[in-house]
Parts: structure tokens; sequence; C-alpha cells
């Protein structure tokens, strides 16, 4: 049985008692425990069940590589499944459920699935459930969803904040063990700016632990106290950053490290981000990250109470509790020793420890022998028992199985040896190499990933490179070591290594997904034999732990089967993270109302205040309408139109791009831009424009305005500006930079308010100080003046077919004009309009709109704006692209109004279809609705779509068939519906 | 994430400060040219696993556009270059052909 | 071929499954074949296997330089969806809707094919009117999609904020029959379906160079010897302009990175799958039990099947906005692919400037979906000189400008 033992561990407080419950029932544990240790203290050892077969699981490690002790962690907004019981620090007031279990995690129904596992081999489910076919996604795959999955998903919206943080070094060291703070030190000491990361709270890594059982000493010093003083100097140098608890997760093209840090997860509530996730930019990064030992695939290495070696002693010496009372071993190799040495000092009994290698000789296997342990030499064994393992069975480990002997326990340390951790060293391309000889992969530094520089960006150290001493992970020949010296281990991947198929099919190689030796064997045998087809088959690996404990043994497994060496089967690719890192912390600070930085023009909070209601426009929020007290949106929206149209409405302009366009050169500059010629636009007056991309398609339009003679001021679609600078700036980089020419997007530096129906002028006379009049401002003219003493320009410019002004101001007085405005147009009922008037009242006058008659395939000439396309000009950004064959089709979609034989309104965005269909079955159309309205001054629906050489065709009907089976008729007629001899907007 | 070197303003640039914009020089065939020219100048491209001759701008800085020879495998970088210019210049050339010797610039019109 | 089957397994179950055979047999190339495609991803493998099924030819070879279905085939987030808006798009998607409706039983290889329904989020007005035509020009394709509102919008993925502060949903277009399929199986379904056929798959044989006759294709040179034969059909992905090179072409494509990610599993959540253009991700839940995120594409031309780290951070970030419980969720593994993104974002399926040397390339971020159906349609095209579904995705489309894009409706990320 589990239990805490009464010495003391080098990571736990006694003196701290710590309060927590699993399942509900209360448990006790101690300061500086995780959950896992806690709860072994507590005398459990079922901590969780396997994905496919539901087996009953304890757990196999004491870290983050752990398969099977994951658990549910927390309550209501902070639940989250998935959390390791062996890597999650216990704290007051912890509640912890088991997962993926019915009723419960000692009696689960999906544990039939285990008694069925013959029937469901690797691959099973692409064999069978093929019939009916229906079936799949109505029955089978709904069973399947049920019974996959491990924990249940959280539970709303996370309780919690998170927070990025950015960072450069020279160096970064992942990995605080004796190898990184060695190396650290030396970078330290030389000036370097270093930032050392360890991911677990304490300095040192295993050299600490295992350091003491050997009797190292470092230096003279034993293991801590080295350590000790190694924390102690570096955190006395400047230019060197120290921090555990930091997880380097994942690194990335030109030294880009992601490092992921726990910071509140051990207290729930507190004021302080959950997690932090660093973005460390690094001259350079070295891999400390030390070594991951390796499972034996043994039959029944899957029971609670098998643990890895490394495991079970440092549940003993850093946690002071066991996984039982008495504690067989087997290995490969002289570090598993260490473990029987450390619980015989803990007085736990070790009746034997079985050896894979015919010749035992090291000096740690003599301490275990010389304390009177047998050492069982050239076996293997299999473990059985109901629930938690009882006895093993020894056996000859080149044998077939046959049992040698019967020895009772109740827990089994296992050694397969160790390999070093080379994720990060791989997630940028750094390529490994094969020892054979103690059998892992490990970085191969003649192949590293290479930086901006073409230079190896990460290098391996210490164990992460290979080494398996603490004199080479140093690095430093002139630090002297004493420690025993390990014979080499015997590579062994399966155990006995001439099983049958029954005891095969218990040996686990993917604890998590049930992938046993077994199933990799059977994938080679239907031919997955590539490492990668043989791992997404049988879905080895792919478990949380990402396969840090099954990978290599299961290469082993698949190189044997198909009969080719380990380093010709390869490696599957390592990505990141590291070990999974929560969605929060990669999301950051940027949720809820600071998602997106949200643009606000200077009105924004009056339009906030007034009953705007918004509408997403690129980054801009603007104000859809305004509805006032039992109004609908429809109605306001009428309201809104109505006002315009018979008195005078104020709309917020500001979002319209303004870019000016400045130089001796400007003009034939702005003659490549538009398709017009802007060159000849007098100063003073005003011009409407159009762009195209280089492949002819119309892309932006606008009013320019000449300033002075060097000088455009060019207005662009909302949304527009930033892409339609980008574009000039382009051009003017790359392609033309003989022209002398600025461009400056001064969109911001900007309030602009349309003032617009037939009082406009009105209102703006109150204002007073600018003669407005017709006479001395004519239409498509600007003019800088002052009104109401502010400091205006005014654009008279219409957007709607009224008598229209716009009418521009500093940022800053914005707010003022628009009050001003409101004041002065009071008694005529001034009232601001929302972008849907807007649309609608364009729509009336058949004007264009960016984005609805066009969608990046339409060309002006298809908008019949053939008027606003120099022929003159040689040459315009567009130009070479509308002669191509397809652009100069006579018979292409264009331009119409469309007016509905009953008066309603046309379904938005519905096509005009004929009878007959095309080769592929589908109906044919000729046609489509750009823009569709009710207008609420023509009492009558009115739309404009393109139409198959439409203008040839006025008076036609064409059908549209709409979404509900209706199917609607229109007449194709001129687009403006509205004054069309455009009188109304040049009084 | 790449990190590039503005030619300009000297900043040692993030990629989340760069906008990429594609092959660097290629030869604009307006109005006037063939088909088959226009064609290749606006849709068709290297696209070589290898050395790339690629333009980006610093939009979230001095917002000028250059070019980078950069490796679109290994991601080294062997330069980086200002945009008015037909042609990579000599140094980075010549980076460029001590890690890959039988590389050389091609102009296709 | 032996057929799959409950009974079978059942069988094997009795003996240690010492009785299943090889899934697709491991060939060494002859020295000719009537037709040869290159790349044994899901679309070449289903080009071979309907040159088998619909045309009658089976002397055929898939080469691979690397292993089956090991390209964009295996990297995707497994979305099947036809509802597009351009009438050449939606016929092509929309058969290959179809086909992977009854692709298990073609093969008698369980592809899990999961017409669970994908939705495309509008969440802006602008955004909204694109899906709103869209399903216009879905009826009247035969393709059965509706805009849903935001009310049915939360009924059917209830973990979905739709009051986001943001971004509101204000609804979205719907397709009951899309889904998803298990990305591996369609290629490995395929490759043994091939293979009883009688045709060569041939892995870790790379191609070094396309032999010609003047203006007609004869072979190819590759790792694993000269191969003769009658038609060449390219299928490489993000390699084309490689191929292309050697043939003696050059394609209006570029290879950039697209990244993916999953969580680790829970328990099912999500029964549906969601696209969020506005924000820009996409997220379903595999069988498995994560959740299967994808993004955007870098914006620079890479061949590292591996992206840079703030498309990741944009992505997770819209989809915990989206699907606020997420946050506490981890990322398990984040992978990228090379896609082949072509000017108009649309595929190429094609003759070639070289004669009987065919293209299939250009699909950029959506090619899993349309595996059965581009298979099909090029086949048809390879065997017999024009398809209908092929036949507005030539590349001479660009010199015409007669684009196909699919982005004019809202922006719409495959």
């Amino acid at each position: 049985m589990p239990h805490r033992l009464s010495r003391p561990g080098r990571r736990i407080d006694p003196a701290r008692a710590l309060h927590f419950t699993f399942d509900g029932a209360p448990h006790r544990g101690f300061a500086g425990d995780t959950l896992a240790s806690a709860l072994l203290g507590a005398g459990r050892i079922l901590m969780g069940r396997s994905f496919k077969y539901h087996r009953p699981r304890g757990p196999v490690t004491a870290g983050q590589d752990e398969p099977n002790a994951l658990v549910g962690l927390g309550q209501g907004g902070r639940f989250e499944p998935n959390q390791r019981a062996t890597a999650t620090p216990l704290f007051e007031g912890l509640t912890a459920i088991s997962q993926n279990r019915w009723p419960s995690l000692e009696h689960d129904v999906g544990s039939v699935n285990a008694r069925l596992s013959r029937f469901l081999p690797a691959g099973f489910y692409y064999k069978t459930f093929l019939w009916p076919a229906s079936f799949w996604k109505k029955v089978y795959e709904p069973v399947i969803r049920a019974s996959a999955g491990l924990g249940r998903p959280p539970e709303g919206p996370d309780a919690d904040r998170y927070e990025h943080l950015h960072t450069h070094c020279d160096l970064a060291i992942v990995g605080g063990g004796i190898a990184g703070l060695a190396a650290a030190l030396e970078a330290g000491r030389a000036g370097r700016r270093v930032l050392l990361m360890e991911q677990d709270t304490i300095w040192g890594g295993r050299t600490v632990t295992d350091g003491a059982i050997d009797g190292t000493t470092i230096d003279g010093l034993d293991p801590a106290a080295w350590v000790a003083r190694a924390v102690d100097d570096l955190s006395a140098m400047d230019s060197v950053t120290l921090r555990s608890g930091l997880m380097g997760a994942g690194v990335y093209d030109h030294g880009y490290l992601t490092a992921h840090e726990r910071v509140a997860d051990d207290r729930p509530g507190a004021d302080a981000p959950r997690h932090r996730l660093w973005k460390i930019r690094a001259g350079h990064i070295v891999t400390a990250t030390g070594g991951l030992e390796r499972p034996l695939a043994f039959a029944g290495n899957d029971l609670p109470g098998v643990m890895l070696a490394s495991a079970v002693r440092d549940y003993v010496c850093d946690y002071a509790v066991t996984p039982g009372r008495r504690v067989v071993i087997v290995t490969t190799n002289d570090d598993a020793y260490r473990t029987a040495l450390a619980l015989l000092d803990a007085g736990v009994e070790v009746p034997a420890v079985i050896d894979a290698r015919s010749q035992v000789t090291g000096a740690l296997p003599t301490r275990v022998r010389d304390r009177g342990v047998e050492i069982v030499t050239g076996s293997g064994l299999r473990a059985e028992g109901t629930g938690r393992v009882e006895r093993v069975l020894v056996c000859d480990v080149t044998g077939d199985g046959t049992p040698t002997r019967r020895i009772a326990c109740d827990a089994v340390a296992m050694s397969g040896g160790w390999s070093p951790v080379p994720h990060l060293w791989s997630h940028c391309g750094g390529k490994l190499t094969w020892n054979d000889e103690r059998g892992f992969f490990a970085p191969d530094p003649d192949r590293p990933p290479v930086g901006a520089d073409g230079t190896g960006m990460v290098s391996a150290i210490g164990t992460a490179a290979g080494h398996m001493d603490a004199a080479a992970c140093l690095g430093q020949a002139d630090t002297p070591v004493t420690q025993p010296v390990e014979r080499l281990p015997r590579p062994t991947w399966i155990m006995p290594e001439r099983a049958g198929p029954a005891l095969r099919s218990k040996m686990f190689l993917d604890y998590q997904n049930d992938v046993k030796v077994s199933d990799i064997q059977l994938a080679a045998q239907e031919g997955f034999v590539s490492v990668e087809h043989a791992k997404r088959y049988t879905t080895l690996g792919m478990a949380t732990d990402q396969g840090k404990l099954s990978n290599i043994n299961g290469l082993a497994v698949l190189s044997d089967a198909v009969g080719r060496p380990i380093p010709d089967v390869g490696t599957t690719t390592f990505r990141p993270p590291y070990v999974p890192i929560s969605m929060g912390s990669i999301a950051g600070e940027a949720r809820g109302e600071i998602f997106q930085p949200l643009r606000r023009t200077p009105l924004h909070d009056w339009h906030e205040a007034n009953g705007a209601t918004w509408e997403p426009v690129g980054h801009w929020r603007r104000p859809y309408c305004y509805t006032r007290d039992g109004e609908d949106i429809r109605a306001a929206v009428s309201r809104e139109i109505r006002n315009v149209r018979e008195n005078v409405g104020l709309l917020d302009a500001s979002t319209l791009g303004k870019i000016v366009v400045k130089g001796p050169d400007a003009g034939r500059f702005m003659d490549l831009l538009y398709t017009n010629m802007m060159s000849t636009l007098a100063v003073g007056r005003c011009r409407y424009g159009l762009m195209c991309s280089e492949n002819g398609f119309l892309m932006d339009d606008g009013v320019v305005a000449r300033l002075s003679e060097d000088t455009f001021l060019c207005h662009t679609t909302t949304g527009g500006a930033d892409r339609i600078h980008a574009h000039m700036e382009e051009w003017l980089q790359t392609e033309w930079w003989d022209l002398k020419v600025h461009t400056a997007n001064v969109t911001e530096q900007w309030a602009q308010i349309a003032v617009v129906g037939p009082r406009a002028r009105d209102v703006l006379d109150r204002l007073g100080g600018m003669d407005l009049s017709r006479d001395a401002m004519p239409f498509m003219t600007w003019s800088d003046g002052t009104l109401a003493d502010l400091p205006v320009r005014v654009f008279r410019i219409s957007f709607s077919g009224e008598l229209s002004y716009e009418v521009a101001v500093p940022a800053n007085l914005g707010r003022a004009l628009w009050d001003r405005l409101l004041e002065a147009g009071a008694d005529m009922g001034v009232m601001p309009y929302g972008t849907e008037a807007l649309h609608v009242l364009r729509a009336e006058k058949g004007f264009i709109m960016i984005g609805d008659e066009t969608d990046g395939t339409v060309i002006p000439q298809d908008l019949g704006l053939h008027w606003a396309i120099s022929k003159k000009k040689d040459d315009f950004i567009g130009k070479r692209g509308q002669q191509r064959s397809h652009m100069t089709d006579p018979d292409r979609w264009k331009l119409v109004g469309l007016e509905t034989l009953d008066g309603g309104v046309l379904p938005d965005g519905a096509y005009a279809a004929l009878d007959d269909r095309n080769a592929n079955g589908q109906r044919k159309t000729e046609g489509r609705v750009t823009s569709t309205y009710y207008s609420p001054t023509l009492k009558r629906g009115i739309a404009m779509g393109l139409i198959l050489n439409g203008p040839d065709r006025m008076g036609e009907t064409v059908t549209f068939p709409g979404t509900d089976g209706k199917v609607h008729t229109a007449r194709i007629v001129d687009p403006v519906f509205y004054d069309k001899q455009g009188a109304r907007q040049d009084v | 994430m790449l990190i590039l070197d503005c030619p300009y303003c000297g900043v040692r640039c993030d990629e989340t400060e760069l906008t990429p914009g594609g092959e660097a020089h290629l030869t604009r065939h307006g109005p006037g040219s063939d088909d088959a020219d226009f064609e290749r100048y606006l849709f068709q491209r290297r696209n070589p696993r290898g050395v790339h001759l690629e333009r980006w701008r610093h939009a979230y800085g001095c917002g000028k556009w250059f070019h980078a020879a950069r490796h679109t495998v290994t991601m080294q970088v062997f330069g980086t270059y200002p945009a008015q210019t037909t042609e990579p210049p000599a140094d980075i050339v010549e980076r460029i052909r001590a890690s890959d010797p039988d590389w050389t610039f091609g102009d296709d019109t | 071929m032996r057929r799959y089957s409950a009974f079978a397994i059942a069988r094997e179950a009795l003996r240690h499954h010492t009785g299943w055979e090889r899934a697709w047999k491991s060939a060494a190339p002859k020295s000719r074949y009537d037709v040869v495609i290159v790349g044994a991803g899901g679309h070449g493998l289903a080009t071979a296997y309907w040159l088998g099924r619909n045309h009658g030819i089976t002397n055929v070879a898939v080469i691979e330089k690397g292993w089956l279905g090991g390209g964009n085939t295996g990297r995707n987030t497994t979305i099947i969806r036809s509802n597009y808006l351009q009438d050449p798009s939606a016929a092509l998607y929309e058969k290959s809707r179809s086909l992977y409706e009854t692709m298990s039983q073609d093969l008698n290889y369980n592809v899990m094919f999961s017409p669970r329904g994908v939705l495309m989020l509008a969440q802006t007005e602008h955004e909204k009117r694109g899906y709103l035509r869209t399903a216009h020009a879905n009826a009247l394709q035969g393709i059965t999609t509706r805009f849903i509102g935001p009310a049915e919008v939360k009924k059917i993925c209830p973990i979905m904020n739709i009051d986001g502060p943001r971004y509101p949903v204000l609804g979205g277009l719907w397709q009951e029959r899309a889904g998803t399929a298990r990305h591996d199986a369609v290629a490995w379904g395929y490759a043994r379906a091939c293979s009883d056929m009688g045709m060569d798959i041939v892995e870790q044989c790379e191609v070094t160079g396309v032999t010609r006759d003047g203006a007609r294709v004869t072979g190819l040179s590759t790792t694993r010897g000269d191969i003769a034969c009658d038609k060449l059909g390219i299928v490489v992905a993000g390699h084309s302009g490689r191929l292309a090179e050697m043939a003696g072409f050059r394609l209006p494509v570029e290879s950039v990175p697209l990244q993916a990610l999953v969580s680790e599993p829970i328990k099912p959540c999500m029964d549906i799958v969601v696209m969020a253009n506005t924000v820009h991700g996409y997220m379903s839940q595999s069988d498995k039990g994560e959740m299967v995120i994808g993004g955007g594409t870098d914006g620079y031309n890479a061949y590292t099947q591996r992206g840079s780290f703030q498309h990741i951070e944009e992505t997770v970030r819209a989809l915990v906005e989206t699907f606020p419980m997420i946050s506490r969720l981890k990322m398990l593994r984040q992978w990228g692919g090379i896609v082949d993104m072509t000017g108009d974002r649309s595929p190429i399926l094609s003759r070639t400037p070289v004669e009987n040397c065919f293209i299939n390339c250009g699909w950029g971020t959506g090619g899993f979906k349309a595996t059965p159906g581009s298979g099909w349609a090029f086949a048809e095209l390879m065997a017999t000189g024009a398809s209908p579904l092929t036949a507005a995705f030539g590349m001479e489309r660009f010199r015409e400008g007669r684009f196909i894009d699919e982005s004019v409706a809202a922006g719409v990320a495959h």
C-alpha cells in the first residue's frame, strides 16, 4: 500500500498540513506536496482511467510527463480538466475529481472495453462501423465520442486573467539543473544577459536527490550545497535573470522562445494573473532540459503500483511517500539501484532487483547487493494483480516469458534507461543522432537548427545532450566531481524479448491511449511501416504526454517489427509546446472589450450616449442608426432618411479615410493611382475618383480635392484608409521611386461631419463665418474658412443627392462643431443619421458602394463608370489588367436598377436565375442583387444589381428565387431612382 | 518568428512589425505588354525551395519597403537591402553563393 | 483484398490478429505505366482510384517522395463543406462532399465522415450580407444551406458566446450536411483500394526530373529509377512549383505555411464545426475529444512545415473570444503544413503547356474537403481530356483575367 513515511522529505513541510478533496472525499497533505504525492500519502494509488480501455491507472511518474494521473481541478469558472496530479502543487482547499469514468473511479462501466480489448486492436474503427452508412453519425460516433475524451469540459467564461511578458536576452538557458546553472554561471561571469529558467519550483534537477544517494561531491560540496551556492552567485549577477516555475515551451525561428509560467495556479482567486506567457528573443538558446526515464514494456506494466524508478525515489526522498511496502525493482541499467538504496534507507522492503543484464558489477548495484538485496540477472518479469500490482513473475529476459519465480510485492519500480529531452532542440529542425550503446536519440551538434545568420541558434548541454554523468553535465573540466561510475545499460525494448502474443497484448507503450506492443506490431504487419503511419494508425505518442514515455520504446518495437535499424525508422516530429500550455495564456490580456483595439471618432461618446446601435466597420464602430423611445431599428432608419430628404441630417463621416498626396510629381502619381485624370483638377475643386488594383478590379473610391498645385487630399472608404495608404506607399517606394511625392494618412487628424438635406445651408449659415451660397461655393468645390469660430474645411459634395456639405475640423474640435450644429439646427429638426440611412440615401440615387456593388471581381466598366476612366492616359494601375480577354468580353454582368413588379423588397444577395442548367446541373444565372432596400422616400422596394448586359435590357424582367421558396420578379430600370436630373444637390 | 534588419531605419525588426510583400524584382508590364508577359508579372512566381528574394514593409516602424534574401527552408537571412534597386547588392550575392555556389540572380524579362 | 467488417475483426481476434494483410502493397516501380501520378496524398490517390473505377485505367503508379498521406492530407483540420459562392467551386466541392457520404462504403474503409454541420459565423453586416448571397447561390446550385439567426446559432452551439462585446454574432451560414472526416483514413482507404485494383503505390521515391519528347511528356527520372508513362499527373501541393519547373513551365503558385493546433481531449462539448472569419479562427471537436483549431496563413514563402507564433496567438485569441471556455483548455500540439496559393486562391486542375502532363494544385488552405471530387474530376480530365468539373479551373484563366474568387462573399477562409 502507498503510505507516508516517517522521515523527512526534501520538498515537504510536515508542520504545514493542507486540506483537499478528491472525488469529494476529504484528505490531508503537506505544504510542498503535489496532488499525487498527497494522494499516495493518503493511501490512494488509483488516480485515473485510461483513454481507450478505461483501465485503472495510478501515477507512473512524478512530473510533467505523467500520462495516467490526470484530474479535473477547481470549480465553476476555475474548473480545468486534465491536470497532471504529479505536477499540481497542493494548496489549501484544492478540489480534484477523477476523469473518464462513470459512475466512479473504482467502478467504471467503460472498463468493459478492457475486457473487449482483444476485439479493439489498433485501428479497429477503420475496419468496422461501416453499415448502415447513416449509423456512423447517428449511432456509432456519439457512443465513441462519449467514451473517448478525458476530462469534462470547462464550465464557462474563465474567471482568471492571463498576461504576456516580452523580454530579450543574449542567452536563454532552459533547465536549471547543474548543467544549466553551470552554463549560466559561465555566461553571467562573462557579462552576458542571461535568462535561466527552470520548470520545477526548485533548482538543481535530479542531481540533488540522486547525488545525496550517491554521496556525490561537486567542487568539494554536496550537490545541494553546490546548487545553493550557484543560485546565490547567479542571483548576485545583474545581467542574469533566474526564474523557477517557468517552462520553456516552444522554439520558433530566429531565436524566438516561448515559456509558460504558472503564477497563481495554487492561489485561486488571488489578485494575479493565473499564467504568464513569456515571449523571449534570445541571441542563443541553450537547452539543459535533462532526460526522461523510459518505462519497460512488460506484461502488466500499466497496473497501479508500477512506476518509473526515478519517480519512486522522488516520492520517497522528496515527498516521504512510498507507492508500496514491498517494491520490486526491474531495470536495464545502474540508475535504478539508486531507487533501491532510497527505499532501503526509508525502511521499505526491496525483495529483489530484476536486471536484464547478465553481468551486474557496477558500484551502485554492489552497494545494493551489500545490503542483502538479491539481484536477479539476465531476467525480466511480468506484473499481475487485480486493480493493482500484487506479484511479479520473473523470467529469462531473452526467453518467451516462462516464469522462473514468483515474488509477492505491492509496487514495481522500473527503469528502461534514460533519454535526453530533445524537444526544444528539434522544434526548429535540429537533427538527432542515435546512440546505439545507450539506446537513445540525442541532439546532433553538427546539425543544429539555424538562426537568421545561418549558424546554430540552439545548443544542447548536459543530459539533454546525452551526457549521463555530472562531470560531463557541468562541462567544466576544472571542477572536481566525485560520483560512482555507472556501467552501460542493456537497451531492452520488450521484456521478455521472445514474448508471445498473449503477453505482448498486455505490454503497454502509450499508457493513456492504451497502445500496446501488439498494436505496433499489428500496424507494421498491415504495412504502416513509416513511423508517422504507425503513430497515426495506433495513436502512439498522441496522448497528452505527447509520447514522452512511449516514443523510444514504440520506435524500437516498430524497428524490430519492420526489420530496420532504429535510426532508419526515425522519429516523429517534435512540436511545441513541450508540455501543454493554457489557451488562456496564449490569448493573454486581449479579451472582451480589449480583444481588438477599438478606433473611436471624436464623436464616439456622443453616439454612445444618444441611442446609437453600433455596427462594426473595420476597427471602427459606426452608428447604424439612433433609436428613440418606442422606436424599432427600421422605424429609426426611415425617420432618419425622411429627415435628410425633407429637412437636414448630420452624419459622422470622420471614419472616411483622408490621405494627403504632396510633391512636385503629385499630379503624375495621382494619374497613375486613379483611373481618372487627376492632374487636370483645378485647385479648389473636387472630383470623384476610382482606384483599381493592378488586376483591374475596382478597390476603392472617394472624392479627391486639390488643395494646392502640388497637394491632393484623397478621401477613401471607411476602413480603407490604411489599406489605400499602404497601396500608395507600395507603388511609390517599389515601382515609381523616382517620383517626388510624399503621402500622409491624416484620417485621425480630422473630424468630418456631413450636413445633408434641403436645409443644410440654413443650419451652416447660422454658425456664421463663411459664404456657402451656390455662387460662392458651387457643387464639387471646397473652401477653408471658419464656422462658429472654428477653423474648418468645407467640401461641397454629396453622397445622398441632397444639398450637402462635409465639414472637416481638427479632430479635437469635432465635438464642438457637432454640438453647435445640433444647437443651430434644433428648431429645424436637425438630427443625426447612421450608416443604414446613408446606404439607402445613396441607393435611391444609384450611387455605388464599395463592398456592395463591388466584391473584388467587378471592374468600373461593369458599373457604368466609363466616364471616370480616362482614355487619355497611357497608364494607370489596373489599365493593363482591364485589357484582358475576360474583362473586355462584351457579355458581362453590368449595373442596373431593379424594381419589383409588386413594389416589394428584393431579398439581399439574391441571384437572377434562368430555367435551364449548366453542365454541372446548377441553375444558370444572369445576374445578382447588389443592394436592396425599402425606400421610405419612394415608399417601395428599390435595388441595384449586376445583370448580364443589363443596360441593354431596360424594361425586361428577371426572376430572383428567394431562399424561402418565393420567386421575385423585377424589371430592369435605370439605377437612379430619385431626382434623376440631380437637381437637389446643386441648389 | 523572423527577424529582419530594416535597411532604412536600422531597426532589427521582429516579424510582427513587418508585412510581407511577396517576390521582389518583378518587372512591371503595363499597357502595351503582351498577355504572356503580363501574366508572368502578375501571377507566375519562382516560389523557390531555397534562396528567395522577397519584399517586406516595415509597416509598424518607419513604413519603408525593403528587400530580403532569405532561404525558405533554413530561414537563413543573407541580408536586407533597399527596395529601390533592380538587383541584389554584390555583398549579399556573395553571402548567398557562400552557402549555394550555383545560385544566380535571374531576371525573367 | 480481404474485406473489413466487425465479423472479420472478431475472427482475427481469436488468432491474435495474425491474419491481417498489408493495407496496401509496397511496390517497386516498373519501367512503364499508362499513367503516373506524382504525389500520394489524398488528391493523388483519389485520382488514381477514379482512373480505375470510372475509366478502367489501372496500369497506374502513384509515386511519393516520403510517406503516403504525409503532406497536407495528414496536417489539416478535416473540414468538409461545399457552401461555396461561385458556381465552379460549388460544383466541385459539392461533388466531393457527396462522394464523402459514401466513401466508407465505397472503399470498405471507415473514413468516419461525420456530417455534423458547418457553421460560418457572420459578425459584421458585411459578412452577413455575403452569407445571404452565398445562401441564394447555393440554393440554385443544389446545395442545402441556410442563413440562421443568433438564437439558432446559440442553440446548435451552446458553448459559443454570441454577445461578445467586440463582434456580436449576427447569425451564420449553416450547412447541415457538411462536417469532418478522419484525414489519414482517407489516404489509407484510397491507397488500399488502388492497391487492390493492381496499381503500384511507390513510397520513398522522389522525382528528380521530367523527361519530354519535344512538347510531350514521356516519363520521369526518380531516385528509384526511370519510369516511362503516357500521361503524367502532378498532384504535389506545396511542391508543385518544383515539379512544374522540372517539366518546364511555371505556375501562378506560392507556398506558404498554414498552422493548426489541438487541445487536450475533453468529453464532447461541441457537435458542429464553426468558422469565424471576422476574427480569423475555426474550431471543431475530434472524435477523440480534442478541439481542432485552425487560422490564417503566414504571409511569406516557406517550406518548413512550421510557422510563426503570432499566428497561433491570433487564432487562439479569436477563439477564446468566441468560445470563452477554451481559455482553460491547454494547447497540446501545434504544427504547420505548406499550402500552395494561387492568384485567385482557387485551385488549378488543368492541362499544362506540356502535352499529356496535367496539374492539380493550388488548393491553398482548403484541399482536404475536395479530395474525392478533385480525384474524380482530375481523373476524368486525364482520361478523356475534359471534365465539366474542371473546365473553369484551367491555368489559362489568369491570363484571361477570369478569376474564381471565393473571398468575394465575406473574406472567407477555406
